[in-house]
């Protein structure tokens, strides 16, 4: 069965690819919609697989390795660790979920919807999985352009403006990480015999001995990249924007899942590289983040809009997630961890109700809208029930993880512990006052003629909610699974 | 398992039990069934609390692992819970008091429809699971989960009639506040983990050597802060009135048995960590003495009926934690106890009136409701003369221990103590004469449809009327009989460690104790015979209040004040960030970018021009260029 577990990554990959292209080449409207959905439902099964595979133990050592390109020293080098299987396992859980709640919706040519929602997916698992480099650096741009191309063709109003910042801010952060990771590649060292000189391996990279200037330097490129896809302040302007044009389906993989490649990217290829720099960095790194959760909070008490409110919110969370990373202690990381699964699906659940609402008035401010509770009672628990988890009540899934997030921070530093603190008061604010307003009060003529949500996404949201109370109260499972990893990132970071 | 202890999960398991039958069974339950599933699994609970009690009692207290939350190597927190006397006291009085107001509630609610009324107990259910949560928890981080689980649920029942704007904006400020407290709370369990590396109480206090005074200073003052939001003290109490918003029985549970009562318990947990803290005791003792104070005058001239208990209740309240912050563990929890049982009492006693008067709260529009509600009417009496302090009442024994500790203590303090139970006792008259003596001020329908409530509530308010008459006889003075204290005794493991820190302590003479007793009655005494005697008589004005009780009546202009200088700054800055820094500043910026690269492509284009000899003759430049560089570097 060694062999089997193996396999694990590469299947990963290997199905949406393959459902992706199939939808390409199909071309109908039917079939593609019911090909996306049966090959994300395979996905989850072989994660499941893999999960029950799982070894607690590093796999570096046992990864899918082929030689791809020899000359260059890259290699097809994928394996899945303990963090590896969390982000997979969140990947391949949400993309069902966020087909079949987004089934009824229609898109025009939407074979193409499909395929590149799918290859978007083989994307993300190669990040996830990615054990060389180049491979990573490959994935990542395939995960990427998919969502480019989604939300300039589907997107709103003004999906032209929204795209055009997507691009430019994410190449540029492309563009820096690319730089940084030629850099690395010539200052690898390898065992003579090889055909090049040098090698993308993620542990050529992790053996590298740099000088400290350099490490300086060189870890502002990959922060700076990292930081733009996570987003944190300041680089995070294109994400209210992109979330609130995207169609919804794209905007719950790019909150959902895509803003963890900036977390994982960090985790994987940031702190264990540049020990001396993220020392030396620590402190303005954190001070940002910690500014950017009650800037962020901040100003998603002025939101009108319901997905960027949401989006705002986000960005503090992930903020937080940020700080806690660089507060480089051990229960920190382990509450990013378990952070980032949780919110993962916190938040697409939260997008499906904002989308339920709109599908249903049309409109998504939230001034416009009230007194949803008395129409659709089940709508409402469910959704007091997310919004309870996206401010860390306990017994939620996000509880657990603020509350290792900010015991690591404090230890890491008692004020920024405390700043960071008001951002859980300034959550309860904004998320109540968006309750009160949606939900309660009287009904108006929007939302008089609301009707109680269908059964597919009655199941849909009952899965979040029995998952946010199943982690939020049992959470050590994802511990286990993930404890070696958050050792062997601090034994290389400190 | 070994001990019978270890099925003590059972305690708070039935009322979770009986919120998610009742939640999710809403459309399908008979309100007659939902009244039973939702008393019967708290009667459960308070069987087996009992029992737990008397085990107990016995000497038997156990700490119960279940399984592990939180288990890494940097941190480690169990599912555990603690059964000792404290926890097993509150358990009591939480499963005791708690079913009573279901008992009510079938009553009272009744003319709700079947799915909000299953809704409604679905809420009071949770809302016991998550005060024994707090109360049973072992380690800081379970009692914090059943910490915001009591402000999830205050939040929920405020706002239990969810069309109407104020009572929702009533439920997020009591959410919200107790959030601010809840901050406090989580600092001081960060910073216990950071010094300490664990939550468990046995091992924090175990290990309190290891701790720097700085520390303990700052982590009970924390710790202080989440009380703060919670039990409602000064600057947090503001929610506490306005959460008169919530059915009757909901104001019964927050104020008397649950919720409010957290942070008087948290504390008394925590008593070795507080003795160890002399700064933060005094800081607690005038925190408590102020709000005892600022909360009786407001109580002077409020109108409502639910607004003069609660801030009777914010009052009380601040005499709980002046008992804590002198050291009088045992006095404070004894407090809990009897208010929980005259406060319970009069809030039901108070909703009794309420439903006869088909709604109306304001006492100025009640009157000579003694010959229509003659039970509610007794039993009513009892409370008032209990919070008065008059003697044998419950409230008497408990208020002058409290007393009699903050004289030794500091005579400063106990004076302006006696002076707010003088108050007390006024406002109380005051509240007991305007509803229930002179004449009736209401309207003729109103009149018409005054009766004495059914046996439902009646019955509730009949035994807490005999808990809160003979309640305090299980801790009498010693000057009155030795070996009378019983719950002092029974408490004695819990403050074992505090006791033994008190280096001096100098018991007052007997016939000190007598004096000051005899000014706390007497005054009371008078203050109330005053109430009496004038509100009997009480006639309805349509004069405004004017000069020193406008402001009571407004009760300082205290949300005016947070008002102006919180929300209204914050809100400023908010919109500083949207419209400016975040519109303006960086995307600004980002933009500006953008149109200059889309320029700068639109230029360098030209450049393909197609000559060769232009192409030459850069490529020409750009190697001279190479060459300097490589000369100079």
């Amino acid at each position: 069965m060694q062999n089997l577990g193996l396999r694990f990554p590469e299947l990963l990959i290997w199905s949406p690819l393959i459902a992706g292209l199939l939808c390409f080449i199909l071309r109908s409207e039917k079939s593609s919609k019911a090909v996306a959905l049966f090959s994300s439902i395979v996905t989850l099964l072989i994660s499941f697989a893999s999960l029950i595979y799982a070894d607690n133990k590093y796999l570096s050592g046992l990864t899918d390795q082929y030689v791809w390109m020899p000359y260059l020293g890259a290699s097809f080098n994928v394996g899945l660790d303990g963090m590896g299987h969390l982000l997979t396992f969140l990947t391949a859980f949400s993309f069902p979920l966020i087909f079949v709640a987004t089934y009824k919706s229609t898109y025009k040519n939407s074979a193409a919807f499909y395929g590149l929602m799918l290859l978007s997916q083989a994307g993300l698992m190669g990040v996830f999985t990615a054990m060389d480099a180049l491979v990573f650096y490959f994935f990542w741009e395939l995960a990427l352009i998919p969502v480019y191309f989604l939300c300039s063709r589907w997107g709103g109003e003004k999906r032209i403006q929204a795209t055009f910042k997507f691009f430019v801010y994410t190449f540029a952060g492309s563009l820096l990480m690319l730089v940084g990771i030629i850099y690395l590649y010539f200052q690898t060292q390898v065992a003579s015999g090889s055909l090049s000189d040098h090698s993308f391996a993620l542990n050529a990279f992790y053996n590298l001995r740099l000088s400290f200037p350099e490490q300086y330097w060189l870890f502002w490129l990959f922060f700076i990249a990292f930081a733009i896809k996570m987003p944190i302040f300041p680089f995070h302007t294109w994400q209210p924007d992109t979330y609130e044009q995207s169609p919804t389906a794209v905007t719950m993989v790019l909150s959902g899942i895509m803003v963890k490649m900036g977390v994982f990217a960090v985790l994987r290829w940031l702190i264990p590289v540049f020990p001396a720099g993220v020392e030396k960095y620590q402190a303005i790194v954190v001070g940002l983040s910690v500014f950017g959760m009650i800037y962020a909070s901040l100003i998603a008490m002025k939101q009108d809009d319901l997905k960027r409110l949401v989006a705002y919110s986000s960005i503090a969370h992930i903020g937080l997630m940020c700080a806690a990373i660089f507060s480089s202690t051990q229960t920190g990381v382990q509450g990013v961890m378990i952070q980032m699964f949780s919110h993962g699906i916190n938040i697409i659940g939260l997008w499906i109700v904002v989308e339920l609402i709109e599908k249903q008035t049309g409109v998504r401010k939230i001034s416009q809208l009230g007194g949803i509770a008395h129409k659709a009672p089940v709508l409402t628990i469910m959704l007091v029930i997310i919004a309870l988890a996206n401010i860390a009540l306990p017994l939620t899934n996000a509880f657990v993880g603020e509350f290792m997030m900010f015991s690591g921070l404090f230890t890491y530093n008692i004020w920024f512990a405390a700043i960071a603190g008001i951002s859980i008061i300034l959550a309860a604010v904004y998320t109540l006052n968006m309750v009160q307003k949606v939900f309660y009060g009287e009904t108006n003529t929007l939302t008089g003629a609301i009707k109680e949500i269908a059964w597919n996404e009655k199941i849909i949201l009952a899965v979040i909610v029995v998952a946010i109370f199943m982690i939020g109260v049992f959470p050590q499972p994802l511990f286990n699974l993930t404890k070696q990893a958050v050792l062997l990132i601090l034994g290389k970071g400190n | 398992m070994k001990n019978v202890l270890q099925m003590a999960w059972l305690i708070p398991f039935l009322p979770l039990v009986g919120f998610l039958i009742n939640g999710l069974g809403r459309k399908y339950l008979s309100k007659t069934l939902t009244g039973i599933i939702g008393s019967g699994v708290v009667l459960g609970s308070f069987l087996i609390s009992l029992y737990v009690f008397f085990n107990v009692k016995h000497g038997n207290t156990h700490v119960a692992h279940y399984f592990d939350f939180v288990n890494i190597m940097s941190l480690n927190i169990g599912f555990d819970f603690q059964i000792d006397q404290l926890s097993s006291l509150f358990l009591l009085i939480i499963t005791g008091v708690g079913f009573l107001i279901h008992v009510y509630s079938t009553a009272y609610m009744h003319e709700e429809d079947s799915k909000d009324y299953a809704k409604f107990f679905a809420y009071l259910n949770l809302f016991v699971f998550s005060m024994l949560l707090l109360v049973m928890g072992g380690n800081y981080v379970i009692m914090f989960i059943g910490w915001e689980g009591v402000g999830l649920c205050s939040y929920l029942l405020i706002g239990y009639w969810f069309k109407n704007n104020d009572y929702t904006n009533a439920a997020k400020k009591a959410f919200v506040m107790n959030r601010i407290g809840d901050l406090g709370f989580l600092l001081a369990v960060f910073w216990l983990i950071s010094k300490l590396g664990t939550t468990d109480f046995h091992n924090v206090f175990d290990n309190v050597a290891k701790l720097s005074t700085t520390d303990i200073t700052a982590i009970t003052l924390l710790l202080f802060v989440g009380a703060m939001g919670k039990s409602a003290q000064i600057p947090l109490y503001t929610w506490l009135p306005d959460a008169m918003a919530g059915p009757t029985p909901v104001s019964a549970l927050i104020h008397a048995a649950t919720m409010v009562t957290a942070g008087i318990y948290m504390i008394a947990r925590s008593n070795i960590l507080y003795t160890m803290a002399p700064t933060t005791q005094a800081v607690v003792a005038i925190v408590g003495l102020a709000t005892a104070v600022l909360a009786a005058t407001i109580a002077l001239k409020q109108n409502d009926i639910k607004k003069v208990l609660a801030y009777s209740t914010v009052s009380q309240l601040g005499y709980m934690f002046l008992a804590l912050g002198v050291g009088a563990y045992t006095g404070a929890v004894f407090h809990v106890m009897t208010h929980a049982f005259f406060k319970a009492l009069m809030f039901l006693g108070a909703g009794s009136v309420i439903h006869a008067m088909g709604g109306e709260q304001d006492m100025r529009n009640m009157g000579g409701l003694k010959k229509y509600m003659g039970i509610t009417q007794v039993t009513f009496l009892i409370g008032c003369l209990a919070i008065a302090g008059m003697p044998p009442f419950s409230g008497f024994f408990s208020k002058d221990e409290i007393l009699a500790h903050t004289f030794e203590k500091n005579p400063v303090l106990w004076g302006v103590g006696v002076l707010t139970a003088f108050m007390t006792a006024f406002y109380m008259f005051r509240l007991y004469a305007m509803t229930f003596l002179g004449k009736f001020r209401g309207t003729h329908e109103q009149e018409h449809h005054l009766h004495e409530s059914p046996k439902a509530i009646t019955i509730p308010l009949i035994i807490l009327a005999i808990l809160s008459l003979v309640g305090g006889l299980v801790g009498i003075p010693e000057v009155f009989m030795h070996g009378g204290h019983r719950l002092e005794a029974f408490l004695e493991p819990i403050f074992a460690g505090s006791n033994a820190l008190v280096t001096q302590h100098h018991p007052l003479s007997h016939s000190t104790e007598y004096l000051l007793m005899g000014i706390s009655v007497f005054g009371a005494l008078a203050a109330l015979l005053y109430a009496w005697n004038k509100f009997s008589k009480y006639e309805k004005t349509d004069a405004e209040e004017t000069g020193f009780g406008k402001v009571l009546a407004n009760k300082w202009y205290v949300d005016e004040l947070y008002d102006t200088i919180i929300v209204k700054p914050l809100q400023s800055v908010a919109a500083f960030f949207n419209n400016v820094m975040e519109k303006k500043g960086i995307d600004g910026f980002v933009n500006g970018v953008g149109k200059a690269v889309n320029y700068g492509s639109r230029q360098i284009r030209l450049l393909q021009s197609g000559h060769v000899g232009t192409y030459v003759l850069l490529m020409v430049v750009g190697i001279l260029i190479l060459f300097i560089v490589q000369m100079f570097l």
